[in-house]
Formats: C-alpha cells, structure tokens, sequence
C-alpha cells in the first residue's frame, strides 16, 4: 500500500477583500475574511483519492494554519482521507513561503514515510506557487509541478502527465517524489454523507485544550482520551512536537518582509464619457477612425 | 550580513533551444538593475548546443555569459537544473537573480530560493532599486519588489533585507525587450556539469508542443470580457466585437475562472502583459491585477454598467451600459461607417 501526504491550505476568500482586512504592518488580518479550501489542493486531494481507489493507499492530509483550519481538515475527512494534521503555533505567524516550507517539512518527516506529497500548485491568497517545491528541496525530493494526472503506478515508479508551456509532457518518476496539481486536473469528489456523520464532532489538541480550559469539570486528559477513542482526534503538532529552530520560521526567519502596501486610488475622471446610445458610439467611432486607432 | 556582491543574474529559460522572450526581457531590465547597482549583468544558460543562446543575450546588454552545456541537460528537469543554480549561486552570491515567471521559472526558482535560503517574490510587475530605511535600519540599494498582491487587491512592495541574495520571477510581457546599442565584447565562462545519480530520477517519456493560436501580446487591437458579462454565452459578444474590430479575444482573471475563456487568453498580473493600441474592457470591474496587464494600452474603452467601476479610473473612454445592448450597437454602427 502506497502512503501518500497531502498538503492543503486553507485560503481567505480573495473576492471578497475590504479596507478594513489590510493591518498597518501590511500584513493581512486573515481572520476578517471568510475561509475557504484552497481549490487547488482540494483537485490534490482528489487525485491522492483516486491513486488510492485504484491502487491502494492510505491518504493523510497536512495543513499549516490557525486552530479554526480544522473546519477544512474535517472537510479532507468527508471526502476520504484517512487522517488529519493540523500544525499549528502562534509563532509560525508571519511566515513567508520559505518559513512555511521548513516547517511543513519537518511536521512531515515528522510523519514518517510516505511515497508521494501532493500539493495544489498554489494558493490564491499568494499565488506564488513557491511552497511546493521548497517542500521538495528541503525533504531532498525529486519535484513535478504543475501534474494533470497519475496515468500509472508499479511499484516504486509513477507516470504523470504534467503541463508545460505550451502543451504537455509524459515523465515516469522513482518514488518517493513530490508533485503539485493544476488547475482542472480533477474534479473534487463531493462529502461522502456516512463519512461526514463520523467526522463531524472531529477536533484538534487546540480544540480540546480550549474546551478542558472553559469548563473546569471537564478534565483535559479524559477529554482527549474521549476523542481519540472516538476516533474524533485530528492530530495536532505545534512548535515543540517539531523541536523547530525558532530562527527559522515566522517573521523573523522569513526573508522577505513587506515594506509597503498601497492600495491604488486612481486618478478618475480622466476618461471621455460616451452615452450608450448609437449617437455616442458614432462620434467615439469617428474619432477612433480619425486618429487610426480602429479601421 | 556576509559580503554582497553587485552581480545581477539571470537564467536565460530556453525550450528546444529556442530563447524564452521573458528571459531577453528579462536581461533588458537586468541591465538596468545592474547600473543601478553599479554592478554587472550575467547571463545563466543551461542546455544542449546552447552557446548561441548564450552569445545572443549580450545583444542586451549581458557582461558575461556563464554557460552550462551537456547533452543530458538538453530539455529541463527540476533536478539538475537546480543543483546547478545552487551550486552556482551558493559560490558566487549574485546580488540579485532574475528567473522568467513561466512553468519552468516558477518550479526552479522556489527549490533554488529554498536551497540558497534567498528570499524570493513571484510575479513582480515592476522592479526597482532604492535605498530602504527599514525598522530605523539603512540598507542601501535593495531591490524593491512590487506586485499586487491578496487576490489582486492591493500592491505590495517587498524587500529581502538580510539576505545577500534576492531572487524575483516576473511574467512575459511585463518588462519591456530592447536592443544595447553597443554590446559589450563575448565573453563565456563555460562551467563544468557533473551528472549525478539523482538526476535521473526522472524521466521524460514523451513531451508534446504546439504553437499557440492566440498571441495577445502583438495583438494591436484587443477585445477583453469580464465576469460582468454574467454567461459563457454572453461572452460570444465578445468574439463578435473582435471579430468586427480585428482583434482578439481576452479575458479577465474572473472570466477565466468562471470558463468563459481559455487560460492563455488571461490578461494581468496572473496572465499576460499586453500593450495594444486599443482595448476594449467589457464588464471588467479592474482589479489591480488585471489593470497591471493591460494600463498600457494606448487607449482604453470601458464598457461597464456599473459607474463607480475602478475601470473607469484608468479608461480614456468610458460608457456606462450593458453590453448586451452596447456592443450589437456598436458592432452595426462601426459596420456602416465602413461600407
């Protein structure tokens, strides 16, 4: 049986963008946002389900985030994966793509082994489909971005078709080897009804500690015995289950740093109004013809 | 901080030995970054039979070429690629390396960045260098890195501080291509490649190519829809404008998203870079990463039915409308003018 990681994030909704999102540092405050399953690593997930379905495996998903992305790990459950990680510490804030690498990283070799990572390309917060492959290079993995699909698996090699500039290209892949999925690759498979039945109560340690802390006749050890028993327990990993270096993560161990955020006011009222009606687009045709921009 | 060199680099992307044309760009604005810096500007070229490549950058202005020729890095692989640059990079700490924001800069770059520990900021729409006061401390001449940033929402400007190395990956067609007058005398430094094991651990079976049929970027004239065209079928009122004009179809990154165009027709920051003659902007709201590809054109029509569209801040013509209604008449009213 194939072992596969599955990177997600969970995203804040970027159509959806106010004044008052931005903080002065030029940091966004994430928490004034609706929060929403990146599509990409949801279309990851699904094809880690499909490697599954067909050739057997056991699929665990991995998320670096604050304590309420454990909404869109109990979504990873409904849909089929096997278990959860939801690493979490107050100090990973602030992290840059390169930060967020060296700690996704070691929450999976924390892990243990595994034949494939999976990722989306990228998160439309960022767009910067960076996190992948520094994930590659720091677990020392060979890296597919961009794959459309897994056409075949024997034993230790993989076939994945990927997209290229301008077309495709057909690569076979010893394992264990990471790759990140496109856009449109596959499509999400929708919850499983049995399976959101049997996760739907599931938490995090965070979630546990923070019920044991606002009612003191609920002992914090029994409840996490209650829910693990249950098989309610995400598992979670914060900055000392990783023993991470402190130097290399959140703001101070990420490299790039936001000097300046604008949002642009335009100018306006610089433009020629033209009425819809047919006796405005003639004199705007007229004058587009006159100065030989159209015709 | 270790010493920091003056070195702005860029790897020159090539693909069945053909240069990428963000890469040329790419050298263009590398030059300029150099003199800022007072510094010199590097080609990195990594292929097969690939000493043309190398000898034509200095057409834009390269110092010195560094060329990497094997027959097994003829096509690109992440791998040995990589543990190039690395190696490269780990050595000579360039100051600034430039990669093209393409399929292949955007996998190489980050594993380069990881390995090197260099900060890195993808799809830069402008780079510039400035002294920087940041948190009371003096760095001078950093690269500042400016992209929209947050779903297109806002603009950032990033700097990499502390780091001797700073890397930024930018889209086609953002930077503007340009010929040096005098080029500077060839001088290639050929650098030894060692295969390694780890090289092979991918394979290429099989790769197909075709020529794109949409070319926006020297499309003088471009007719781009929005989400606010509502449908798929009521952005064939598009086509029927481009096809009325001789232009050719675009679309935002909403339109993109919702299916009403291909992704190679996508204009902004995401997508690509155009500076026609003349645009039409149709149920385009105008985010700043779709004006970021398109605030060049030479003249702007904006057709949106809402008034207060940040389109309009940008437009040179503007018509509050429904395209529904709008472009059937603009469409019969330009077809008699011409008869």
């Amino acid at each position: 049986m194939y072992k596969i990681i599955v990177m997600v994030k969970q995203v804040p909704d970027t159509s959806n963008i106010s004044g008052k999102v931005m903080k002065e540092d030029g940091t966004v405050n994430r928490a004034m946002l609706p929060a929403v399953f990146n599509h990409e690593d949801k279309e990851a997930l699904e094809l880690a389900l499909q490697v599954k379905d067909k050739y057997g495996a056991e699929v665990s998903v991995i998320t670096m985030g604050p304590p309420r992305a454990v909404e869109m790990l109990k979504e990873c459950l409904y849909m089929g994966a096997d278990d959860a990680y939801l690493v979490s510490d107050r100090k990973f804030a602030g992290s840059d793509t390169l930060a967020t690498s060296y700690v996704i990283s070691e929450a999976i070799k924390h892990i243990g082994e595994f034949d494939f990572v999976f990722a989306g390309r990228q998160a439309i917060d960022g767009d910067t489909a960076q996190v992948g492959p520094q994930t590659a290079d720091k677990l020392n993995l060979p890296q597919i971005t961009y794959a459309e699909d897994v056409l075949d698996l024997k034993e230790k090699t993989a076939t994945i078709k990927r997209r290229i500039d301008g077309g495709y290209e057909i690569l076979e892949a010893k394992l264990p080897l990471l790759i990140t999925v496109v856009k449109g690759a596959k499509e999400p498979r929708p919850f499983s009804a049995k399976r959101v039945m049997a996760f739907k109560n599931s938490k995090s340690l965070l979630d546990i500690e923070k019920m044991g802390n606002e009612n003191a006749l609920l002992p914090y050890t029994n409840l996490l015995e209650e829910y693990k028993s249950r098989n309610l327990f995400i598992n979670t990993l914060t900055m000392e289950d990783l023993q991470l270096d402190i130097s290399r993560l959140g703001i101070k161990g990420s490299p790039t740093k936001v000097h300046k955020v604008e949002s642009v006011v335009l100018a306006g009222g610089q433009a020629k109004q033209v009425d819809a009606n047919r006796e405005g687009l003639s004199t705007l045709i007229d004058e587009l013809l006159h100065d030989h921009i159209l015709g | 901080m270790e010493n920091i060199t003056k070195e702005v680099w860029v790897f020159v992307e090539q693909r069945d030995g053909i240069a990428a044309d963000v890469s040329l760009e790419l050298l263009s604005k590398g030059r300029k970054l150099a003199d800022s810096l007072g510094g010199v500007l590097k080609a990195v070229v990594i292929g097969h039979n690939v000493k043309g490549i190398a000898e034509n950058t200095f057409k834009y202005g390269v110092d010195e070429a560094l060329l990497i020729d094997h027959p097994k890095l003829e096509k690109y692989l992440a791998q040995p690629y990589s543990r190039i640059l690395n190696d490269l990079i780990k050595e000579k700490r360039p100051r600034i390396v430039l990669f093209g924001a393409t399929i292949i800069g955007r996998g190489l770059a980050p594993r380069v960045a990881s390995s090197t520990l260099s900060g890195l900021t993808a799809d830069c729409t402008e780079l510039v260098i400035e002294d920087v006061t940041y948190l009371k401390k003096d760095y001078p001449k950093l690269l500042l890195q400016i992209r929209p940033a947050f779903g297109g929402n806002i603009i950032a400007t990033i700097i990499t501080p502390d780091n001797p190395v700073q890397m930024a990956t930018v889209r086609e067609g953002v930077m503007e291509m340009h010929e040096v007058e005098t080029p500077n005398t060839v001088i290639i430094t050929e650098i030894n490649y060692e295969p390694n094991e780890t090289d092979d651990v991918i394979k290429i079976i099989k790769q197909f190519r075709e020529e794109s049929k949409v070319n926006l970027k020297t499309s003088q004239i471009i007719v781009a829809g929005g989400y606010g065209l509502g449908t798929k079928d009521n952005f064939k009122l598009i086509h029927e404008l481009a096809e009325c004009v001789g232009g050719e179809v675009a679309g935002s990154r909403a339109a993109v998203d919702a299916g009403f165009c291909e992704s190679e027709r996508q204009v902004g920051q995401t997508g690509v870079t155009v500076r026609p003659k003349l645009i039409f902007s149709v149920g385009i709201s105008g985010a700043i990463q779709h004006r970021a590809g398109m605030q060049d054109a030479n003249k702007i029509i904006a057709i949106n039915n809402d008034p207060e569209a940040p389109i309009f801040g940008i437009a040179h013509y503007k018509i509050v409308g429904n395209a529904e209604d709008v472009i059937p008449m603009f469409i019969e009213t330009f077809k008699q003018k011409l008869k």
